[in-house]
Formats: structure tokens, C-alpha cells, sequence
């Protein structure tokens, strides 16, 4: 089976500073990839240079490929963008209560992402979007409800309802449940996954959560200064970190950590375009040597690796 | 829903109401008997009193004010004191006159903003839209009776393609009013236009950076069919509002632009009303100017509603 979505070398600047820089991503079908890292590592940049919609003075470079898609998606312009986006990728993003026209009856919104790729008739939208508003366990009147009169999980349910609209190849959720309450996260999640297993949809999810991606997620890359610091499958990485930096993270999230003291990783994330050369977590690494001056390069395969000179779990090797 | 209209009907009225007791008071305050400026200084002092008598300004100032108000309510404007001639016919006349003038203004004044604010909002980094920006800011500082003054100089002096002054009736000459309407509704609307298209500018910028605007280009939408079918709806809110303020600006802009192009509305009227010292007459065309200001907000209110479902539920 064919990757859906392939992506190399990406890279984001704005005027000179590099926010994104050499960012290697496959997804393939059907497949569940979680992007972790904390905020300023890039995660929601790169998401959104693979839909085409980075604010106005902040570009793009390097490849995005998807799959039945013959054209290169880095640079292209907005026609063919606009066919692309709704159809074959789609996005959830993470601020459920301005995601939504608040002038706009909820069917229209819905029915509307069908109407403009033609994918249905008005009847037939009409039905698909009560169908839709089932699958996210909302009750159909809310077809003729306005954005205000719904809670923020209920609009998050709604911007899942629309992204799932036109069967996307790919979708793609930036922290869809972060901005909700933690009882409506689970059902939130619950949902996204089955929106897209049944759909065999492929699912790119970023997220700061290691539990969330846990859940969510079979495989999962790590970022850290713009750049993927580690890759693999969610066990493998959860449970033997390689890079210095997953080790930390996981370390800070460690819930059943009998010490008392909350471990954290020293120091902060460093402002855009702060990050030291070579590897870009060497400031705050325990481990850093000399070497860390010279960008450490991938070592393990495109799906799992990780790139640090000084990596996890060698010393007993 | 229902609620909120009663609320604002309310609101209205009252306005209404409060007004009228303010326009009549204030002209009841002014030194100076209506009766002896009418008659001039030389009149003898039964002669005033007989015509206080005749015009009632003899019985105690409630009195006044409630058979002032109830012609109002009957549409009766009273009689003037100076022409002796009944003053509703004429400031109806009149403001039928000025309606046209300010309707077409605003009208105007929409065609221009609403596409060049657009534009300068899209393109706020680009040269259109800069230079855009910068032509409205011309627009803003120029007094409405000066762009009157130039929009003669140049298109009826210098081109003669449109006459210089004048009012026809469209009943009586369609072509003619036609003529005789452009240069003073676009002294009035273009100037408006240019403070409008600033606040359109910034409303669309508002919505530009709304998140439901980037929702709508991950749907497929590009990126003017966004601003079109989402934005302009929520950047009409903050537009209304200014619209409302300006249709009041209009009409007393109006008033200046009519003396310029010697036009018989309801401004020249006042002004008339004003140098003849006939008090009731200024009086009456203040009330109908504040009514007409008050109309426009209650529209603008019920526009709210119509356009933000938000407000419909609010109590």
C-alpha cells in the first residue's frame, strides 16, 4: 500500500529565522502518527505547511507529497491548494470556540465543505451531515443550531463532523482536545479515532499529551527546535527512548514515579530561532559533550531513529 | 427574540418621548419673546399680546408642549409665526428633498467602502492597498461642502457635463433630477465613503484573523470565497454601527451641501428658519431631524439582530 502522505526535508522560515528545518514525515494509510513536543517545537507549523495555510510572511521549503495527488504541495498555488484541502486532507484545529462562523447554522457549515467539492448534491449533504452529526453522538437538531448555543466539546464534535466530511485520506488533528474539559477529552478522542478507523483514514496527531498519544497513536516522532528528534512506534519509544530529549519528557511525565518531586527537564524551550547549532537540545542535555556542537545525524531506519550523539540506553551495549 | 424587539421598540419610544421634551424646552429657554421678534421692535404692546394670544404662547408652558406634541402626533406642525403659513406641508416638501439627497449619499458612499475597504484589508501589505489607504485618508479630511465646491469647479464649470445647482422634483423631470442629484450626493457620499471605507478596513482585518476564517480555507474554500461567504457577515456588525452614525452625520451634512447647490431641503430650510427668527419652524424641523436620527438607530438595533444570532438569545 501506498504512503498517503510523504514529507521531506521540510522546512519553515520566517524572513531568516528557521522555525521548522529538515523535518522527514511519512504517513501511510490508514496509519495513526502522533507528533509530540512541547509548545515552539514546530508540531502545528509543520501541520499547517502540509495544508498550505501558514500565516502570510512565514514559508515553506522542501516536499510534501500525497498520495493521488500528481502535484508537489510546498508552493502550490491556491487553486489547486483549495482542492486539496477538504477533500483529501483535512484539519481539526485546537480552539473549538472560534473554529466556527458564529453567523452560520451548523448544517450549513457542515454541508457547506461538500457543496464546494462537489462530492454530494444538496439532498444528499443535507442527509450526510445529520449522518455525520449522529456518528459524533450530537443530536440531528443541531443541524439548525448556531455556533454560541453549543458547548466547546459539542463545536469540537462539530469541526470533527465537517473534517470528516468528504472521507479525507488524511487527517490531521493540531491538540484537539487540550482546549476542552478533561471529562469531554476521552469522548472527544474516542471519537476522532473511530472517525477515521472506519474511514481508514490516516491520522496525523499533535499533540504536548504522551497519554493522549498513547491512546491514540501506533507510531509517534518527537520534536524538539523545529526538528524530529526521534521516531518509532509508540511502544518502542514510550518504553526504550533513545534521544535525550524523549527521555527527559518522559521522565517529566512519569505519573507513577514514587519520588515526590516532580521531574522536569532544566531550563526552558528556547524563543524561534534561539536554538543552538548543531544539536538543538545540547543546552539543556545533561549528556552534551563537544561532539553536540556538530548536528548529530539520523541513525536508524526512515520510520524509527533517532538523531543524538549520545544516545539512551548504549552504555550497557 | 421577541423580547429583545419589545426591549429596543421601548427604547425607542422613550427616546422618542424624552426629545421632544428637550427640543421643546430648550426653545422655550431661549431670551426673547417669539411674538415681539415677529412683529419687530416697533410693534405696540397690545399688537404682541394679541398675537400671543392668537398663537397661544400665552397659556403655561405644559400646555404649550402637550398641544405641541399632540400636532406632532397628528402630524400637524402648528403655524408659523413669521409667514403665518401652516408648517407641515413645507417640511414635508423638504424632507422629502433631503431624503433623496441623503439616501443617495449613503448609497454612494456604500459603493465606494465596502469594495475598497475589502481590498485594502486583503492587500493592507501590499502597494494597492496602501496607496488605497492613503486615498482615503485624503477623502477623510476633506469637508463635505469643499468637495461640493470642487465637484462644481471641475464637472459643471470646467466640463459642463452636469449643471451647478438646482432642484427638479422626479415627478415633474426624471433626467433633470437625475442631473441635478450626482454632483451634491457625491460631494456628501464620497466623503462619507472615505471615513466608511476606514472602518470597513478594519473590520475586515478583524475577520481575517478569525479562526473560523482558516477553517473555512481547510474546507476548500480560497481564500475570497472565505472572506466572502464567512467574513462578511460578522464584519457587517462593527460596519452597521458606523453606518447608523453616519446617516445622522449625512443629514446634517446635508444641511451645508443643499446651501452649496442651492438645493430646497430641509437644511436650507432651517437655516431660512433660523435667519427669520420663526422659532416654531426651527423648532419643527429639529424635532424631524432628531426623529429621523433616532429612526436610523432603531433600525441599526434591529440590524444587530438580524445579523448576530449571538444577540437573538440574549435577553
Amino acid at each position: 500500500m501506498n504512503d498517503v502522505l510523504t514529507v521531506r526535508g521540510l522546512s519553515v522560515t520566517v524572513r531568516d529565522t528557521a522555525l521548522v528545518s529538515d523535518v522527514d514525515l511519512t504517513v501511510g494509510a490508514g496509519e495513526r502518527v502522533g507528533l509530540i513536543g512541547e509548545s515552539g517545537s514546530g508540531k502545528s507549523l509543520t501541520a499547517l505547511s502540509i495544508l498550505g495555510l501558514l500565516p502570510e510572511d512565514v514559508r515553506a521549503g522542501g516536499s510534501v507529497r500525497l498520495d493521488g495527488v500528481d502535484h508537489e504541495l510546498v508552493g502550490a498555488d491556491e487553486r489547486r491548494m483549495s482542492r486539496v484541502r477538504g477533500r483529501d486532507i483535512a484539519m481539526v484545529f485546537q480552539e473549538p470556540m472560534t473554529a466556527l462562523n458564529p453567523t452560520m447554522r451548523i448544517g450549513d457549515q457542515i454541508t457547506e465543505s461538500m457543496l464546494i467539492h462537489r462530492s454530494r448534491t444538496k439532498a444528499a449533504a443535507r442527509t450526510a451531515a445529520a449522518d455525520l452529526l449522529e456518528l459524533v453522538q450530537l443530536p440531528t437538531g443541531t443541524l439548525r443550531a448556531y455556533p454560541h448555543q453549543l458547548s466547546g466539546g459539542q463545536r469540537q464534535r462539530v469541526v470533527l463532523a465537517l473534517a470528516l466530511a468528504n472521507d479525507p485520506a488524511l487527517l490531521i488533528c493540531d491538540e484537539p482536545t487540550t482546549a476542552l474539559d478533561v471529562t469531554v477529552q476521552a469522548l472527544v478522542l474516542d471519537l476522532i479515532v473511530r472517525g477515521v478507523v472506519d474511514r481508514s483514514s490516516a491520522l496525523l496527531f499533535i499533540t504536548h499529551d504522551l497519554a493522549v498519544v498513547a491512546t491514540v497513536c501506533e507510531r509517534v516522532l518527537v520534536m524538539y527546535g523545529g526538528r524530529v528528534v526521534e521516531a518509532g512506534p509508540v511502544n518502542e519509544v514510550f518504553t526504550r527512548p533513545r534521544h535525550r530529549y524523549t527521555e527527559g519528557l518522559l521522565a517529566a511525565s512519569d505519573l507513577e514515579s514514587t519520588s515526590r518531586r516532580l521531574t522536569t527537564i532544566p531550563g526552558n524551550v528556547p524563543p524561534a530561532g534561539r536554538f543552538p547549532s548543531g544539536c538543538v537540545f545540547r543546552t539543556r542535555c545533561a549528556h552534551a559533550t563537544a561532539l553536540c556542537e556538530e548536528t548529530p545525524a539520523w541513525t536508524g531506519s526512515e520510520t524509527e531513529g533517532f538523531a543524538c550523539h549520545h544516545p539512551a540506553g548504549v552504555a550497557d551495549a | 427574540m421577541i423580547l429583545r424587539l419589545i426591549e429596543r421598540t421601548g427604547v425607542f419610544l422613550v427616546s422618542l418621548v424624552v426629545s421632544s421634551v428637550l427640543v421643546f424646552a430648550f426653545m422655550a429657554v431661549l431670551p426673547g419673546d417669539p411674538a415681539r421678534v415677529a412683529l419687530g421692535v416697533n410693534a405696540s404692546d397690545e399688537a404682541v399680546a394679541e398675537l400671543r394670544r392668537q398663537f397661544g404662547l400665552d397659556r403655561s408652558l405644559p400646555t404649550q408642549y402637550f398641544d405641541w406634541l399632540g400636532g406632532l402626533l397628528r402630524g400637524d406642525l402648528g403655524t408659523s409665526y413669521v409667514s403665518k403659513a401652516a408648517i407641515g406641508p413645507q417640511v414635508f416638501d423638504r424632507l422629502q428633498v433631503t431624503l433623496w439627497l441623503v439616501v443617495a449619499g449613503m448609497i454612494i458612499a456604500l459603493v465606494v467602502a465596502a469594495p475598497a475597504g475589502t481590498v485594502m484589508a486583503a492587500r493592507h501589505r501590499k502597494i494597492s492597498g496602501l496607496a488605497l489607504s492613503a486615498f482615503s485618508q485624503v477623502g477623510v479630511a476633506v469637508p463635505a461642502f469643499l468637495a461640493g465646491i470642487l465637484l462644481i469647479v471641475v464637472f459643471a464649470v470646467r466640463l459642463g457635463w452636469l449643471p451647478a445647482n438646482g432642484w427638479t422634483p422626479p415627478a415633474q423631470d426624471p433626467a433633470m433630477f437625475l442631473k441635478q442629484l450626482i454632483l451634491p450626493a457625491l460631494s456628501l457620499g464620497l466623503v462619507q465613503g472615505a471615513v466608511l471605507t476606514r472602518y470597513v478596513r478594519s473590520a475586515v482585518l478583524e475577520v481575517l484573523r478569525e479562526d473560523y476564517l482558516r477553517t473555512a480555507r481547510a474546507k476548500g474554500l480560497r481564500p475570497f470565497q472565505a472572506l466572502w461567504r464567512h467574513g462578511l457577515r460578522n464584519a457587517a456588525v462593527p460596519v452597521v454601527t458606523v453606518l447608523g452614525l453616519q446617516l445622522a452625520t449625512l443629514l446634517i451634512g446635508a444641511v451645508v451641501v443643499e446651501r452649496v447647490f442651492v438645493i430646497p431641503g430641509l437644511g436650507s430650510l432651517l437655516l431660512d428658519g433660523v435667519s427669520n427668527r420663526d422659532l416654531l419652524l426651527v423648532q419643527d424641523v429639529v424635532m424631524v431631524l432628531v426623529i429621523a436620527v433616532l429612526l436610523v438607530n432603531f433600525v441599526v438595533d434591529l440590524l444587530y439582530v438580524a445579523l448576530d444570532p449571538r444577540l437573538r438569545t440574549a435577553s
